[in-house]
């Protein structure tokens, strides 16, 4: 309940100036006005037709769910090719001395561009549309499931390596079954920073890239002064990126129930 | 009776040439199949070494160890481990641990599991099948440390200080548990600790080493009838003698430390 107190306070402030005419509401508009257009962004355009089209279809025809539908694909497959391909590189590179000695000086050289400065090159090499924001988007996923990975797999405890092949283990089973369980916790970690980055990569890539999306939303709203809608838009980003992060920590909790918490 | 260890001449050194750092020196050492034998010695004798040496964790720097006259390489399911911390997987359940060794080594899944159930019987940890090793106590764990390499039906146990970090109470528990299953499976067993006490209730011999080199101080065969009372006369007198041996190391160990110069 306390936590409630500084942001009714602010939108009650917010609302009083609003309604007082002190803010131009192309500029600034009120909360209330941002809420009603949130609520047009959700719901359908069109009243319910039973002869046209089922409920669930009329129900999911509004601009946000096609929106935020587009903008999830991108971020789903982006991050499955960034993932996938992060994966193997990060338990070759924890595992072997040479992998890691051979890639590393690249990795370090590649890591710290941000993904936004790849736009340019993505649009010469992709166009526009789908593929370079999808490539924008595997890059921001690619580093953080690699780092976490390569740490993931060096920092296995030597004696379950021990243990393992005392028990018997050799090369292969030692990496699929020891190696990556133990490194587990560290690479769903990577994996949570990664979708949160891919996030946020959707959105800038779909301000350059595509006709659709939440980030083309409000840019789009931009161009008619709509400063309702684009605070409705970014609204809408922050509750789904919020969606996102618990369900990528519900995920962790029910894959490591083993684990004794997050960090240790 | 051929012994079932031979370990002949034994040496391990780490560090480079210039300043090396002897764990190890000559040690000559015989295992009979079915012994329980002790190493004795405190922190720095070397002891781990040389049971590391035995599962074939690491190679000597000179000398031999053979098991039942084949030449240790590496490790082997042959010589089951038993760790100070357990090393248990924790992302395996109770009973998955117990298994694993079989699975990895192909055997039927239905084998398996009937295997398990009955280890997890003897030593009491069945209503613990499906829980992680996060859920239990040291004891426990150490429990599930021995069924797991129990399960391969080693012929040898090697034992790193397993009780080093229990109660007293869990620890004297465990050390019947230990002689109630190695009576029962008929093992032999090496077991590095540094409690005179624990060697006493569990050894057939004590062998006590000296600090850095580690070598053979002493062999001390300890004759008592089990089941075993260590406050009795008896016990009393075995553990003056041992406890006057490693003393002499531990003050060895003393003055090496405050002089900062290895022999």
């Amino acid at each position: 309940m306390r936590g409630a107190v500084i942001p009714v306070l602010v939108l009650a402030l917010w609302q009083g100036l609003a309604a007082g005419g002190v803010f131009n509401p192309e500029v600034l508009p009120a909360p209330l006005a941002v809420a009603v257009r949130w609520w047009a962004y959700l719901t359908p355009d069109q009243p319910f037709d039973p002869t046209r089209d089922g409920f669930l279809s009329w129900l999911l025809s509004g601009e946000m769910v096609g929106d935020a539908a587009a903008s999830l694909y991108r971020v789903l497959v982006g991050f499955a090719i960034g993932a996938g391909l992060a994966l193997p590189l990060g338990l070759a590179m924890g595992a072997s001395r040479l992998a890691f000695e051979v890639f590393n000086p690249l990795v370090q050289v590649l890591r710290p561009i941000p993904p936004i400065a790849y736009i340019p090159l993505a649009i010469l090499w992709f166009g526009l549309g789908n593929p370079p924001a999808i490539f924008l988007i595997s890059i921001g996923a690619f580093f953080p499931v690699l780092m976490n990975t390569i740490a993931g797999v060096q920092t296995v405890d030597g004696i379950y390596i021990r243990a393992a092949r005392n028990l018997g283990a050799g090369p292969v089973t030692l990496f699929l079954r020891v190696m990556l369980p133990a490194a587990m916790p560290y690479i769903l970690a990577g994996a949570r920073i990664g979708v949160g980055t891919a996030f946020i990569v959707v959105i800038v890539s779909e301000m350059i890239a595509v006709n659709s999306g939440l980030g083309y939303r409000i840019l789009e709203a931009r161009e008619y002064f709509w400063s309702d809608k684009i605070i409705a838009g970014m609204l809408t980003i922050g509750l789904i990126g919020l969606a996102i992060d618990s369900f990528m920590t519900r995920l962790s909790d029910v894959l490591l129930v083993w684990h004794r918490g997050p960090d240790s | 009776m051929t012994p079932l260890i031979t370990i002949r001449g034994v040496t391990k050194r780490y560090g480079d040439a210039g300043r090396p750092m002897v764990a190890l020196e000559n040690v000559d050492l015989e295992v009979a199949a079915g012994e329980f034998l002790c190493l004795l010695g405190p922190s720095g004798c070397g002891k781990s070494t040389l049971l590391n040496a035995i599962a074939g964790f690491l190679r000597p720097s000179a000398g031999t160890i053979e098991v039942g006259g084949v030449p240790v390489t590496g490790p082997g399911p042959d010589r089951g481990m038993v760790f100070q911390e357990y090393a248990l997987f924790p992302w395996l359940t109770v009973a998955a641990n117990v298994g694993f060794g079989l699975r990895i080594k192909g055997v039927p899944r239905t084998e398996i599991a009937l295997r398990v159930e009955r280890l997890l019987a003897q030593l009491t940890l069945s209503e613990f099948r499906h829980r992680y090793p996060k859920d239990l106590s040291g004891g426990m764990r150490q429990r599930v440390a021995i069924a797991r390499i129990l399960a391969l039906d080693p012929p040898i146990l090697l034992m790193d200080e397993p009780f080093g970090a229990l109660d007293a109470l869990t620890r004297s528990n465990l050390q019947d548990e230990l002689l109630r299953l190695w009576e029962q499976f008929r093992k032999t067993v090496v077991f590095v600790t540094h409690s005179i006490d624990e060697a006493i209730h569990l050894a057939d011999r004590i062998v006590v080493l000296t600090y850095r080199p580690g070598t053979v101080k002493r062999i001390v065969p300890v004759t008592l009838p089990r089941p075993r009372d260590v406050s009795s006369p008896e016990a009393n007198i075995l553990k003056r003698e041992v406890t006057a041996l490693v003393m002499e190391e531990q003050t060895r160990f003393r003055q090496q430390e405050t002089t900062g110069s290895p022999a």
